[in-house]
């Protein structure tokens, strides 16, 4: 589904990422971890496609398309969600009113018409359920005045509703409370099919015990420099990241 | 009609002026000749305004004058029905509309619905000389003071315009729609002179929509003075999509008395050079007033907002909210002052202007002037001038909204934080459509949009 080939990323002439490879096929959900600083959310932004990254060297294909030739949006309709670290607040946009576009450009994309209010409504009760989203939040503007956790919730509920090939959350736990935690993880699952695929980036081993990864990869200094199972996981909360950042220095 | 020759400068409106002294007088009762005489000669003594006069430090009036164009001190019968080939934009309002053209009364407005009994709502020249007693108390009463040059020459020179009045304790629930009309085979300077008085405990709302329906060269000075007696709820919109090459210098005087509500909002769409004065002085306590405005500007147009809001006595409030989307090579002043005068206590003056730019070559101007002689007060102000934020582009296009969308749902947000101020929900939804059919370049000055309306 997504293979990057020697990814360099660089922003104002320094270079971020150094050479990443992944591969990721449907159905599976890899967990990328490391620590501040490494790279990880640069990742996840210039699959996004955020300009402001300059792809220096390298490839990236999804579904047998060149990713790296595509604007932001024809990636977002092709299949790729990002659930931003750092949510954006735009005010004065409606969430209704942005969801409402997202959706019907998704459709139109996939040839269909676009959605009635009155079926655009049921759709946003219905998915609104999967994370257990207020509607005192889904009626205001796009994470204007949202809590951390909120914008968070907010997220997975934009996931849901855009129903992703390729899920990329980054750093989707951090801000939330445990209940929240657990919810959100299983939003995530509740939207799992064995068609899409699922890169959760995170600091923590306690997510993945709810959203468990195939492969557990370490991102450091612009390099994955070690991938495993899930149990890599459990190691590096026991352990910290000295000892990789040891190993990667030899 | 007279000939005016090619009149240009300040100096050769003076002199039509008085080599046509009996023509300008004509018609109109002598208070209103009386104010001409002390006007003129301010004018006389300013000229037209340039760079160094503080208060147009932006705006450069002399080029704009410079042009040939014809002054008509006479209603002029048109020959044909303004009402079929002049369709406005702003419709659906449900409200009385009444035509202006080129600074005079339309004598073919139509009745559009009956107002309540006592209301006048009709020529300035007529209730001039039909309600002296209404008219008289409250003309140039509120402009008089002013320095402005063009204040001055709209005094001297203007004959008619718009008279509406409002009794004690009616309230009229449609909007008034004024249609002002710029139509001529000749280049015009037209000036018009608007009053409004509301009497107490008393509400109505009036829409200016400024149109220009042919290309010819349009300046039009159009003054309107305003009393809002106490307890009265008086709400003053204007609404401008003239073409680039025309002027629209409009001042707009409020003096707002005891417990009374002045709600404002300019909403200028094109336009070449755009002028707003707007004088507010609030003299009675507990006067509250909402000065907005909303600027969308392109190509080489220029819009200049210059508020002046008075705090003349305790316990009054006002607002103002003024911002510009400006692209290309446009400009954008805003100048916003706030008066509190000595033991005016317990006022609450708030001031906000923010500008987006969205290219490198239009410009904004920002200047907030604060005069405070009180010291139990709360004011703030506040102006930014920034571009699209692209962080929020981003995270739109990240939900797979094109780009162009995604701008345009990020400057509408911005500008209808302006609209949604708008109490009048009618009115607000047609200047949400109309502000969204501008971002979206779908909406020009009306020559091009409404003038195809023609049967
Ligand atoms: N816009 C930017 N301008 C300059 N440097 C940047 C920019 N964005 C990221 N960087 C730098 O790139 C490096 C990687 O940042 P990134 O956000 O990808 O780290 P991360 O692995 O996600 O860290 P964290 O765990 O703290 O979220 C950091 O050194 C950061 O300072
Ligand atoms: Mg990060």
């Amino acid at each position: 589904m997504l293979t990057i080939k020697n990814l360099h990323a660089t922003i104002d002439g320094k270079e971020i990422l150094k050479g990443i490879n992944l591969e990721v096929k449907p159905g599976e959900i890899h967990a990328i971890m490391g620590p501040n600083g490494s790279g990880k959310s640069t990742l996840a932004n210039v699959l996004a496609g955020h300009e402001s990254f300059e792809v220096s060297e390298g490839e990236v294909t999804f579904l047998g398309e060149n990713l790296l030739e595509q604007a932001a949006e024809d990636r977002a309709r092709n299949g790729i969600f990002l659930s931003f670290q750092y949510p954006i607040e735009i005010p004065g946009v409606s969430m209704v009113n942005f969801m409402k576009t997202a959706v019907n450009e998704h459709r139109k994309h996939n040839g269909l018409e676009p959605l009635k209010a009155s079926q655009f409504l049921r759709l946003m009760e219905e998915k609104k359920k999967i994370v257990e989203i207020s509607s005192q939040l889904t009626n205001r503007s796009v994470n204007e005045g949202f809590s951390g956790g909120e914008k968070k919730r907010n997220e997975i509920f934009q996931m849901a509703m855009l129903e992703p090939k390729l899920a990329i959350l980054d750093e989707t736990d951090s801000g939330l409370d445990i209940d929240a935690l657990r919810i959100v993880a299983n939003g995530v699952n509740t939207l799992k099919t064995p068609e899409n695929a699922t890169i959760v980036v995170t600091h923590y081993q306690r997510l993945l015990e709810y959203i468990v990864p195939d492969y557990v990869h370490v991102l450091y200094n612009g390099r994955i420099v070690k991938s495993a199972g899930k149990e890599l996981a459990y190691e590096l909360e026991a352990k910290g990241y000295d000892w990789i950042k040891e190993e990667a220095a030899e | 009609m007279i000939e005016t020759k090619q009149y240009t400068a300040g100096e050769e409106l003076v002199n039509l002026f008085t080599a046509n002294r009996e023509m300008y007088n004509e018609g109109c009762p002598v208070f209103m000749n009386g104010a001409r005489e002390a006007a003129l000669e301010k004018f006389y003594k300013a000229g037209i305004p340039s760079k160094s006069n503080e208060d147009y430090k932006y705006t450069d009036l002399r080029p704009v004058f410079q042009n040939d164009f014809e002054v008509v001190p006479r209603y002029v019968e048109q020959s044909v029905d303004l009402h079929e080939i002049f369709k406005c934009d702003v419709p659906q309002l449900n409200s009385h509309i009444i035509l202006l053209i080129n600074g005079w009364y339309y004598g073919r407005n139509r009745r559009v619905g009956e107002f309540p009994e006592g209301v006048i709502c009709s020529s300035l020249q007529h209730a001039a000389n039909e309600h002296p007693e209404i008219v008289e108390k409250h003309y140039n009463k509120y402009a008089a003071a002013s320095a402005d040059p063009m204040v001055n020459l709209n005094t001297a020179m203007a004959k008619d315009g718009l008279f509406f009045y409002v009794p004690d304790n009616v309230t009229i629930e449609a909007p008034v729609q004024v249609i002002n009309i710029m139509y001529s085979k000749e280049n015009t300077l037209a000036l018009q002179r608007n009053l409004f008085v509301l009497g107490k405990n008393s509400e109505a709302r009036i829409v200016f929509c400024d149109h220009t329906l042919n290309e010819n060269y349009y300046i039009l000075n159009n003054l309107s003075e305003c009393h809002i007696e106490p307890d009265s709820r008086f709400g003053f919109f204007s609404v401008q999509n003239q073409h680039n090459g025309a002027v629209n210098i409009t001042s707009f005087f409020a003096n707002v008395e005891k417990n009374a509500l002045l709600d404002t909002n300019t909403v200028t769409l094109n336009g070449g050079v755009v002028r707003n004065n707007i004088k507010v002085q609030l003299v009675g306590e507990h006067a509250h007033a909402n000065v907005n405005g909303l600027t969308l500007a392109d190509e080489k147009q220029h819009v200049d907002n210059f508020i002046s809001i008075d705090h003349a006595v305790p316990n009054c409030t006002s607002s103002q909210l003024f911002k510009n989307i400006l692209d290309d090579h446009s400009k954008g002043v805003f100048s916003g002052q706030i008066h509190v005068f000595r033991d005016a206590q317990k006022t609450e003056a708030f001031q906000q202007n923010n500008n987006v730019l969205l290219s490198e070559t239009a410009e904004m101007f920002t200047k907030p002037r604060l005069i405070i002689d009180a010291d139990d007060v709360r004011c703030s102000h506040g102006a930014t001038v920034g571009r699209i934020d692209e962080d929020a582009l981003f995270y739109l296009r990240a939900r797979g909204i094109g780009e162009k969308e995604a701008r345009l749902m990020i400057m509408f947000a911005f500008a209808d934080q302006v609209l949604s101020q708008i109490a009048v929900p009618v009115l607000r939804e047609r200047l949400e459509d109309l502000v969204e059919r501008r971002l979206r370049g779908e909406l020009g000055p009306c020559q091009h949009c409404t003038l195809n309306n023609k049967k």
